[in-house]
């Protein structure tokens, strides 16, 4: 898919039908389930809303074809680049040039009244205004020199020349009228709208358009900012707590696994002579979710740790039997912290500052955490309880101490391990996964929400979900 | 409602006391057009359940409204036979030849008919309501597809018994559960979320036309201010109207510390939440001005 797009080549059969079809399948590549059943849909939707109203158009497909949350995001994503492209291809085809008429109205205006109704559209979210003035600036600013060639680049430079800036916006001296702020939002508006004019400037230039590419994998994975998907978190771990409390629920009344309680069944036979006619069960105890998690917080998980410090702080909110350690080269409980603090970024200041689990040098050993985890709570362990371990199994040359995993795993009920890595960097390098991952009921890559419920659907018994 | 447009639709909603939004409108307007379930998805207390008691006032339907939770089955969300009186028939029958009574005590006489039956039979068009739809389990869910895609039961001793007009029906689901493919591919998709300071505030004088307009403003501003911070349960559209008829009754004039502390408790709803939203908010907001003297 992301072979460069020829002007000609690219152009398809004509037809909004086409152009659509194109856009399911960019949203398939990207993992939305769009089904044929979907696209009918959608299609009938659009039989009923004008074509000419961005937004109608827009929210009928989306209604229709984007069925989570999630999907609804890289819907936006790509409806933008996916129509914007097309719009652009059928401009190159049909040899549109905008640049002449657009010129004409350049340079004849000054620049502070061009700010000053920059900040007013801004302020009023025209986004059609937002546009042209967006053109403006271009023209304005952006012709000397044919600017850097990097959109990113330009789109600060306009902005600074316009004096635009989030927030408290220090006045200019000699303008006494009081400006309203213009907060970050709007701002980004505006700069969307420059981004989107450079480069359908840079297209017209070289009539060529730039060579599509998949979103970045970061665009949409794991989430580093602790604020931002942290709600992402604790709605996967909401789900695995329903999941973990209904499990037995499920198997009530279809006598899945139940094992007979002979004394009673031979005490009810007595009734009918002696004849077992009427089975009695043992009674199903529900599992007590009582849940071990073990938190690798040292550097070479750096980035994923905020993602599991999230975990941790979701689970905490959701199981009240749980104990939470974190662990670089020991380990450290940090029960205490997640119970009566609420907010995320103090927690995580709290650990790195007490927990104390760095010794000397600050590298995982996994060894010997395992040695003071059983030491400190091997009796407290029984089958009934969950152990979760979040680490990636790095060992940095030091004993993996394999056999005390298998007794930790020995004495919990279920083990689990979640790996902030790939699967395919498992056992490369210093990594010792397959030593543990033999104990472990299940390992699992874990480094987007996605793969979190993924987990969530297995320990709850569902089937994995495809990838 | 005339459903000739979009906008239409709108109107006919603002009429019946909700200020859809464009897609909610839109949404609203392709159920009807396109005779699909809605899915409404969103957090708590945006007003999903509102949306389909709206549609139901403002397209003159009634609302047929079935409340999911854990446990719910067939017997309580379909049909029920009427064991009881098929019990009195057979005994008041006394020589009757079984074929006889067998065909009777199978007849629509003796069924109970639960919210999802009464949709489907009702002769008037309705609005369904499934409320909560997650707090069911996937077997349920996968009960419901039939309902969806066909608008029809099929009931083993009767046959099946589809719907004579076509009923609206909107679902709602708080995603604390993933629902099935299967069932969201039947429906359209529609997320509401916290509305914006604008249209927040419109919904708010819509509610309590006395509530001054700056205060209004006031209140919703404080509101997203809370929404803003990490809580376990944000304050809903609901606790805002709440919130604004408690400032009315209070005679207050403006929201500073005193009041905010006084009423918060409308809001905020948690022990820690409290907290929080104390020291987070309740120090951003004006002393109450002393009276002079």
């Amino acid at each position: 898919m992301p072979s460069p797009y020829g002007p000609k080549a690219e152009a398809g059969p004509p037809g909004l039908a086409a152009k659509l079809l194109g856009f399911c399948e960019e949203l398939r590549s990207e993992g939305v389930a769009v089904g044929t059943s979907e696209i009918l849909d959608a299609f009938a939707a659009l039989e009923q809303v004008p074509w000419t109203s961005q937004d109608d158009f827009r929210e009928a497909l989306a209604a229709t074809i984007a069925k989570s949350q999630e999907d609804r995001r890289l819907f936006e994503l790509l409806f933008e680049r996916w129509f914007f492209r097309s719009a652009e291809a059928a401009a190159i085809e049909r040899g549109i040039d905008e640049t002449a008429q657009r010129q004409a109205g350049g340079d004849r205006l000054d620049i502070d009244e061009l700010r000053e109704q920059v900040r007013q559209a801004i302020i009023e979210g025209n986004e059609g205004e937002m546009r042209d003035l967006a053109r403006l600036a271009i023209a304005a600013f952006g012709r000397q020199g044919e600017g850097s060639g990097v959109v990113g680049v330009d789109v600060q430079r306009i902005r600074r020349t316009l004096g635009l800036s989030a927030g408290t916006q220090a006045p200019a001296e000699d303008s006494a009228a009081e400006q309203v702020p213009i907060d970050r939002d709007q701002l980004n508006r505006f700069e969307r709208h420059l981004r989107r004019e450079l480069e359908r400037d840079l297209i017209e230039r070289t009539s060529t358009l730039p060579p599509s590419r998949p979103l970045a994998e970061l665009d949409r994975a794991l989430p580093t900012n602790p604020t931002q998907d942290l709600a992402a978190v604790h709605r996967a771990v909401s789900q695995m707590k329903r999941r973990l409390a209904t499990l037995g629920h499920e198997q009530r009344g279809r006598r899945r696994g139940q094992s007979i309680d002979v004394r009673r069944t031979m005490r009810a036979s007595l009734e009918t002579g002696g004849v077992p006619m009427h089975l009695r069960y043992r009674p199903k105890r529900p599992r007590r979710p009582e849940i071990y998690v073990l938190c690798d917080v040292s550097t070479s998980v750096t980035s994923a740790s905020v993602f599991f410090l999230s975990v941790l702080h979701a689970l905490h909110d959701s199981f009240r039997k749980l104990r939470s350690f974190v662990f670089i080269e020991r380990i450290s409980e940090v029960t205490d912290v997640f119970e009566h603090e609420r907010d995320f970024r103090v927690i995580a200041k709290r650990i790195s500052s007490e927990g104390g689990v760095a010794d000397v040098s600050g590298y995982t050993d996994y060894g010997r955490v395992w040695l003071e985890f059983l030491g400190q709570i091997s009796d407290e362990l029984d089958p009934r309880s969950t152990v979760i371990v979040l680490g990636d199994a790095r060992t940095n040359g030091r004993e993996p101490h394999a056999d005390v995993f298998a007794q930790v795993s020995e004495r919990a009920g279920r083990l689990f391990w979640l790996n902030p890595e790939p699967k395919l960097y498992w056992n490369y390098g210093d990594s010792v996964m397959a030593a543990y991952e033999r104990y472990c009921d299940g390992a699992f890559e874990c480094w987007t929400t996605r793969h979190l419920e993924n987990f969530v659907n297995v320990v709850a018994g569902g089937v994995p979900a495809a990838d | 409602m005339a459903d000739g447009s979009v906008a239409e639709v709108k109107d006919a909603l603002a009429q019946a006391g909700y200020l859809a939004d464009e897609s909610a409108a839109l949404v609203s307007f392709l159920a009807q057009r396109l005779g699909k379930p809605v899915l409404v998805e969103g957090p708590a207390g945006v007003g999903k359940t509102e949306l389909a008691k709206a549609l139901s006032r403002a397209t003159d339907r009634q609302l047929v409204r079935l409340q999911c939770y854990e446990g719910l089955d067939e017997a309580k969300a379909l049909y029920e036979w009427n064991y009881r009186k098929q019990l009195l028939r057979i005994q008041a029958g006394g020589e009757d030849c079984w074929e006889d009574v067998h065909g009777d005590i199978f007849d629509k006489e003796f069924l109970l008919e639960r919210p999802l039956m009464q949709a489907i039979a009702s002769p008037e068009p309705v609005v369904l309501l499934i409320d909560e739809i997650d707090k069911t389990d996937q077997e349920f869910e996968a009960m419901l597809l039939e309902l969806l895609s066909d608008f029809q039961i099929t009931i083993p001793e009767l046959g099946q018994v589809s719907a004579t007009t076509m009923p609206i029906v909107v679902l709602t689901s708080n995603n604390s559960r993933e629902l099935t493919e299967a069932l969201k591919r039947r429906c359209l998709y529609l997320w509401l979320d916290y509305p914006g300071l604008e249209r927040e505030m419109e919904i708010v004088r819509l509610h309590t036309p006395e509530l001054p307009e700056a205060l209004a403003r006031r209140l919703v501003e404080v509101v997203e201010m809370i929404r803003a911070l990490d809580l376990k349960k944000p304050p809903s559209i609901a606790e805002s109207i709440d919130w604004a008829r408690t400032l009315l009754l209070m005679g207050a004039e403006d929201i500073d510390r005193k009041t905010f502390e006084q009423s918060m408790s409308i809001i905020v709803k948690h022990r820690t939440d409290i907290d929080l939203v104390a020291e987070r908010v309740g120090v951003k907001l004006a002393e109450p001005v002393r009276p002079q003297g």
